[in-house]
């Protein structure tokens, strides 16, 4: 299995974006949009791209944190769970604190996220790592457990964020910076700081070598333990950022906040052309998948030939031409 | 609220008197319901211990006892756990699905069990002594009309579905039954699975497709919520009307505060599991004979009724 990761010469690892692994999914991308053109001419209408782009930022951004796991040999079921788990925590925090700090309570609602949500990400690395579980198994069991806290906290029903601090809170998901909604800015902060740190320094050089071979890596002295739980708790912090953005779309968080959201991470990382198996993660190509993945949902909408009944089938069929398009491209 | 609960207090205390007389010991009611997963079994879970509270603390010579269970298969051994230890003198069963659920139920109900089944039902209808549902082709067709009046008969309208089941079929059903030979026109429908961030993405999506929308009728609350911050979001001012179903208590909340988008709201009560258990109760006590079936309406709440629909403590 480390044959086709351990050819690619050591040169290309060194560049930013040269291969076809790097452009396969813009390429699909384009290709996605040409083909919306056509069929519906308000597909690249500002609007609905800006609309689009915006809502993949949650996915996106959880995405870029799986990049890590992945390229390490690892892989997290949890994210979705842990989402709403930590969307919950967040608003009882902030709703707490709003009579006393009032808008304070938001930045400070912020660090909380964070904070808790790198804690869920190391628990689950060192359940992993220390524990020594299949990481499937490991957060499988962290996701149930996340998914049963949030039903528990909301009693099954919603947190809804105080109407105090819905306002001001409201323009991290709607707001925008020179035009661009803030969620596409931020998406575009946290994959441009984890390229940094996957393509330039010493830990994603060790993050790729856990995932193509790890003995080889072992006796290169490189720490299997510390590198795949840092990993996790990077992913845990992007969660966190995703779940602030998330907040003031709806104001709530439910039982059914962020279900199957694992699975589209797994798939947008994919598609982006990181191998699951682990080696190389490709941090563009990963923001690339998500946005793919929301496009292909809004084009169903948009065109009118897809039955009501069919559209989850064409999306499949989509997403796996999309993967063919990229292997036959190399 | 006050003034309902008073009146079934009065009518209960009435039975009470008359039931002395014949109860013996302890009667157990048992209620095993799903648990609470999302917005609307939170509302069962809560109206059922409520019940039980109010049931236990106003009979002493009654015993009722909420059991939710996560899936269908839970609720199979949750079945067997209740009617193991002790005789079960009625069974409140809301059903997780109804094929998996009819051979437990109807073991139990061979042990000589007063059956009470609601919402869902299971597929021998004679196992049940007492059915007591909710009318989804109501809550399709109820909103329907609202709209055909609101509107003038005509306009164009998009409609968002929940998750493929008959609960969403009758809906969808009674809606397009009533809207026929009208000049409203669904432009689209599609599912959202009874889930707020996709309706809110759906929602976004319509939007864009479609410059003029002059209603939007989202099957149930949870996608309401997400339908509603999408057309905030978006700034448009050709969308009249926006209703949901199911009786959330923010949506009832908006009914009474006059909101001008969403002002009515058709029930699918979650509280009907309350009035399930106490007929049950009922029968058992003062021998009020309740076998049949009921099916509740889903007459239209408006600022007039709304708060009979209210409940403010309810996490749904």
């Amino acid at each position: 299995m480390s044959a086709v990761v351990g050819s690619t010469p050591l040169r290309q690892e060194r560049e930013w974006n040269i291969g076809w692994a790097d452009v396969g999914p813009f390429l699909a991308l384009l290709a996605l949009l040409l083909i919306g053109f056509v069929i519906n001419p308000d597909f690249l209408s500002a609007t609905n791209l800006g609309n689009v782009i915006t809502r993949s930022a949650f996915i996106a951004i959880i995405a870029v944190g799986a990049t890590f796991v992945i390229s390490s040999g690892g892989l997290d079921l949890s994210v979705g769970s842990m989402a709403a788990f930590i969307t919950g925590i967040t608003i009882m925090f902030m709703n707490s604190m709003a009579p006393e700090w009032g808008l304070a309570a938001i930045p400070a609602g912020m660090v909380v996220a964070i904070v808790v949500g790198t804690a869920c990400g190391l628990m689950n690395g060192l359940i992993v790592t220390v524990g020594k579980i299949e990481p499937f198994i490991a957060t499988l069991g962290t996701m149930g457990i996340f998914r049963a806290l949030i039903t528990y906290m909301s009693d099954g029903g919603t947190i809804p964020i105080d109407r105090s601090l819905r306002e001001a809170y409201r323009p991290v998901y709607f707001g925008t910076v020179a035009g661009v909604p803030l969620p596409i800015l931020i998406s575009i902060a946290v994959a441009a700081v984890a390229s940094f740190a996957l393509y330039k320094m010493k830990y994603g050089r060790k993050c790729a070598a856990v995932g193509a071979n790890e003995d080889v890596a072992r006796y290169s002295g490189i720490s299997i333990i510390k590198t795949r739980t840092i990993a996790y708790a990077i992913q845990g912090a992007c969660v966190a950022i995703a779940a602030i953005c998330y907040v003031p779309r709806l104001g709530a968080a439910t039982p059914t906040t962020g279900v199957l959201w694992e699975l589209q991470v797994i798939t947008a990382v994919v598609i982006g052309g990181t191998a699951l198996r682990g080696g190389k993660g490709h941090v563009w190509g990963t923001v690339a998948g998500a946005v793919i993945l929301e496009l292909i949902a809004n084009l169903m909408v948009l065109s009118d030939f897809v039955s009501e009944y069919l559209v989850a089938g064409v999306q499949g069929v989509i997403i796996i031409i999309a993967m063919l398009i990229q292997r036959f491209s190399k | 609220m006050l003034k309902t609960k008073l009146i079934a207090a009065a009518a209960i205390g009435s039975l009470l008197i008359a039931g002395q007389a014949i109860a013996g010991d302890k009667r157990v009611v048992a209620v095993s319901i799903p648990a609470a997963d999302h917005g609307w079994t939170a509302g069962v879970v809560y109206h059922a211990q409520a019940a039980a509270k109010e049931i236990n603390a106003a009979f002493p010579g009654v015993e009722v006892i909420v059991k939710t269970s996560p899936s269908a298969t839970a609720q199979v051994s949750a079945l067997e756990d209740l009617s193991a230890g002790r005789k079960l003198d009625a069974l409140v069963i809301l059903p997780y699905s109804s094929e998996e659920l009819t051979t437990p139920v109807k073991a139990v109900k061979d042990a000589g069990t007063f059956i009470t089944v609601v919402d869902r039902g299971l597929s021998d209808a004679s196992i049940q002594d007492l059915y007591l549902a909710g009318d989804n082709i109501a809550v399709g067709r109820n909103t329907a009309k609202y709209m055909i009046d609101k509107l003038g008969g005509k306009g164009n309208l998009v409609v968002l579905r929940g998750i493929p089941t008959v609960i969403d079929d009758e809906r969808i059903k009674g809606f397009n039954d009533a809207i026929q030979g009208t000049e409203l026109k669904v432009l689209d429908i599609q599912y959202a699975n009874w889930n707020s961030d996709e309706a809110f993405k759906l929602m976004q999506d319509y939007l864009a497709k479609y410059p003029q929308i002059d209603a939007v009728w989202a099957n149930d609350d949870d996608m309401l919520l997400g339908v509603l911050e999408a057309v905030k979001e978006s700034g448009r001012k050709d969308i009249k009307l926006a209703l949901g179903g199911n009786g959330m208590k923010d949506i009832v909340k908006k009914v009474i505060d006059g909101d001008t988008m969403t002002p009515v709201e058709t029930p699918y009560p979650p509280a009907m599991i309350k009035t399930a258990i106490y007929m049950t109760v009922a029968n058992l006590i003062g021998q009020a004979p309740v076998r049949g079936t009921v099916k509740l309406d889903a007459p239209l709440i408006t600022q007039e009724n709304a708060q009979e629909y209210y409940f403010p403590d309810s996490p749904f």
